[in-house]
């Protein structure tokens, strides 16, 4: 294995791992708003005491992307130091933004936690408010810096170095609004069908009332963010033709440039052909979603230089099956309101509590997905256009073994959370026979 | 602006050791201490700790945006220590949160305290050989010396290894005078009154052995702060504090002894940035990276500084109402419970 290859793999295994956590730490604090709220508004001890139980997974979920990140910072140096000494002042903007809104995020979580009888409890509740309002605002700055390696702006390059820099016009570059939206509406559909699934689980097993109301609270936000997903995906897509079309050719595996390009869907891309088998076709279809009319050109992977194609394999498999699990999760969320205003017996029914549980980490599967597409399909640039992202490696050697233990520890530490989740579900389970809720 | 910003990376690192500082602490002093008084020990770390890597965030944040040779420099150069480091506050972070957040409280799993209070250690032993590498001057980014040279040598030498072992008897010191006042028991006041005078007298000791170890490793410390009056009146400052701070231990005057700590972490980190500045890091065979050569266009500093300060402007009360609200506020009547 080359350190080259091992680099960029730790540097996967970290931001892998990082935007589970974090996605869920941006938007679990929103479940749990709601849960309070009804509790305020109801006055049911059960919505206490599922805001509650959500509280303690969000303070896990939140620490340990809190640590995450901060590696994170550290990583992005000891891998790529001469890419992050060029691209530090243009695009570190968002990052100090976001050291604001993730402070503000602790300092509110901190409240949340341990203010329950401290705080009046309308504070309290605007205090859970908050911890999520900012979680979004700190996602939202962070991909606008990844945005910027993928439509770098706010500088000009001349023989290697970054000159006339403004940092405001690089944080607000072409690829920041979609995105952010494209992946604060992935967070908020991969956590709620990723809870639902679990409570469903547990309303099969036990079938206490906490269970089905966690569950639709959950899945409420997940079916209405996974419904406008596939909007927010066009939206992206577009933007991905018009700012990156050798990334939109590789997604697509379209070779060669032309007009009225079909839309290939499924397949498998012979690279060294040229070509795409047993893939279905839709004419016309990939010119009209790129550039919204029929006929219009789609530049093809022929009119890169072969040393500037991203890794077309991966890309097309990333992106066909992250697609694939969009819409699934939509046409899923439509039948989550159907059944909640038309069909309400089927929503206590096995096989639906059974179909929601298997889907449980199908949205995290497509960030994952999705992730990769935004990273691998930028390849082999870490700057669009700009920088390679090979020349920005550091020279020291054995990186193998730093990416080794980095992804030991990580693959411990994801194991320890999962355990201890499963723990804390427990103790709910306990508590709500002992109180007689069940 | 470059200046301001330099200013807010100060206050940021001073905060870190005053408040990141106390959580390693914590966990060292629990090694000294053992499980009984943990409760104390896990109470006044507890609602605020997740707050505290921020000033390091901070740091990192200023230093890649402000000043990115600084960074890129550092984290080539000190990989490995620098990983430690990593490794350690991972550890620590995801140890301590299980534990507190875990169901059964009262009983913590042992595999998570152990690691906790090793990696208490650990983590800023490593921060402090890191420190001692950018001062000590022999670090170089030419690779072609080899790997012993580049990546080994600038920090496995005996002056890092003090710097190490005095940020983490910092840590402890300062952990340790800060629970005396959180303890309710006459009987724990006491435990850590004694652990407190302890952690002084080692701490003065190991600030001995740093100057020592620079006159033998070739930094030559005493000479720096001859030639800085800033540092010798900093230092000065400090030592004169240290009899104060007896005699507070003494009396078990526990807001005193806070005030003296915070004073003598303020006057060992200002004499710190004089000797260094405007110096970042010290380099063996090439130009030092300093303010000056470092620092990023005044666009750059300018928003930089515009994000840092409306940072401020919405941190600091919130800050402030946490605080208020755990250290002082009773529990209220119109509370959720």
């Amino acid at each position: 294995m080359t350190d080259f290859l091992a680099g960029r793999l730790q540097m996967a295994v970290s931001l892998g791992f990082h935007i589970i956590f974090a996605s869920i730490g941006m938007t679990m604090p929103f479940f749990m708003f709601a849960a309070e709220s009804i509790w305020l508004r109801t006055n049911n001890k059960m919505y206490l005491q599922l805001a509650k139980a959500w509280s303690k997974g969000v303070a896990i979920f939140f620490a340990v992307g809190a640590v995450s990140g901060t590696v994170l910072s550290f990583e992005f140096g000891m891998l790529w130091p001469s890419f992050m000494k060029h691209a530090g002042p243009i695009f570190g903007l968002p990052f100090s933004w976001e050291g604001t809104a993730f402070f503000l995020e602790a300092i509110a979580l901190g409240l949340f936690l341990y203010g329950w009888k401290k705080l009046n409890k309308w504070v309290h509740l605007f205090t859970g408010l908050v911890v999520g309002l900012a979680g979004v605002l700190s996602g939202i700055f962070v991909i606008s810096a990844n945005a910027w390696m993928n439509a770098p702006a706010g500088f000009d390059w001349i023989d290697g170095q970054p000159v006339n820099i403004d940092p405001v016009k690089a944080m607000f570059n072409r690829a920041w609004f979609s995105e952010s939206h494209h992946m604060i509406i992935a967070a908020f559909s991969a956590t709620g069908f990723a809870v639902a699934g679990i409570h469903a689980l547990l309303y099969k097993r036990s079938r206490m009332k906490i269970h089905l109301a966690a569950l639709i609270i959950a899945m409420a936000f997940g079916a209405v963010a996974a419904i406008v997903q596939p909007l927010s995906g066009d939206n992206a897509a577009k933007n991905v033709a018009k700012l990156q079309p050798a990334k939109l050719a590789a997604l697509e595996s379209h070779f060669k440039t032309g007009k009225g390009v079909p839309l290939i869907i499924g397949g498998i891309p012979k690279v060294d052909q040229d070509t795409v088998v047993h893939a279905i076709r839709i004419p016309k279809l990939l010119s009209f979603l790129a550039y919204k009319d029929f006929n219009a050109e789609v530049i093809g992977l022929e009119d890169f230089p072969r040393d500037e194609w991203p890794p077309v394999v991966i890309s097309h498999f990333s992106f066909q099956f992250m697609v694939l699990i969009g819409f699934l999760m939509a046409a899923i969320g439509i039948l989550f309101f159907l059944i909640r205003w038309k069909w309400k017996g089927i929503l206590e029914k096995k096989w639906w509590l059974t179909l929601l549980f298997i889907l449980t980490p199908l949205g995290f599967i497509a960030i994952e997905l999705g992730w990769t597409v935004t990273e691998v399909g930028r390849q082999p640039w870490i700057i669009y256009g700009i920088l390679k992202t090979q020349d920005s490696l550091t020279p020291m050697p054995g990186l193998w073994y730093t990416f080794s233990t980095v992804s030991t520890i990580y693959l411990i530490l994801s194991f320890i959370v999962i355990w201890l989740l499963s723990r804390q579900i427990k103790a709910l389970q306990n508590e709500n026979v002992n109180n007689g809720l069940s | 602006m470059a200046y301001l910003n330099i200013a807010i990376l100060g206050i940021s690192l001073l905060l870190y050791v005053l408040l990141g500082g106390a959580d390693f602490g914590g966990g060292i002093l629990e090694l000294v201490t053992g499980r009984k008084k943990m409760d104390i020990i896990t109470k006044s770390i507890a609602p605020i700790w997740e707050a505290n890597h921020i000033w390091l965030i901070l740091v990192v944040v200023i230093l890649f945006v402000g000043f990115s040779p600084v960074y890129s420099t550092i984290m080539l150069t000190l990989h490995i220590p620098v990983l430690l480091v990593l490794i350690g506050i991972i550890f620590r972070g995801a140890a301590f949160s299980f534990r507190t957040y875990d169901i059964d409280y009262k009983k913590p799993v042992t595999l998570y305290s152990t690691i906790f209070k090793a990696s208490s250690i650990f983590t800023p032993f490593f921060l402090g050989v890191a420190l001692g590498a950018i001062m000590l001057g022999d670090i170089t980014t030419e690779t072609s010396d080899g790997f012993y040279a580049v990546f080994l040598h600038p920090w496995l030498n005996f002056f890092c290894f003090s710097m190490g072992l005095f940020i983490v008897n910092l840590f402890a010191f300062l952990a340790s005078s800060y629970v005396m006042g959180e303890s309710k028991e006459k009987s724990d006041m006491r435990l850590f009154r004694v652990i407190s005078k302890v952690f002084l007298i080692i701490l003065v000791l190991n600030g001995g052995l740093v100057f020592a170890a620079s006159e033998i490793d070739g930094l030559h410390l005493v000479r720096l702060f001859l030639k800085s009056p800033i540092s010798m009146v900093a230092m000065g400052a400090a030592t004169i504090c240290i009899p104060f701070m007896w005699k507070s231990l003494q009396m078990m005057a526990t807001i005193r002894i806070r005030i003296i700590a915070v004073i003598q972490t303020f006057l060992i980190i200002t004499g710190w940035f004089a000797i260094q500045f405007p110096v970042f890091i010290r380099m063996k065979d090439e130009e030092d990276i300093t303010l000056y050569n470092a620092q990023a266009p005044y666009q750059v500093q300018l928003h930089l500084f515009i994000a840092l300060a409306v940072g401020v402007f919405i941190i600091f009360p919130a800050f402030g109402y946490l605080f208020k609200t755990f250290k002082f506020s009773k529990e209220k009547e119109n509370a959720v419970e």
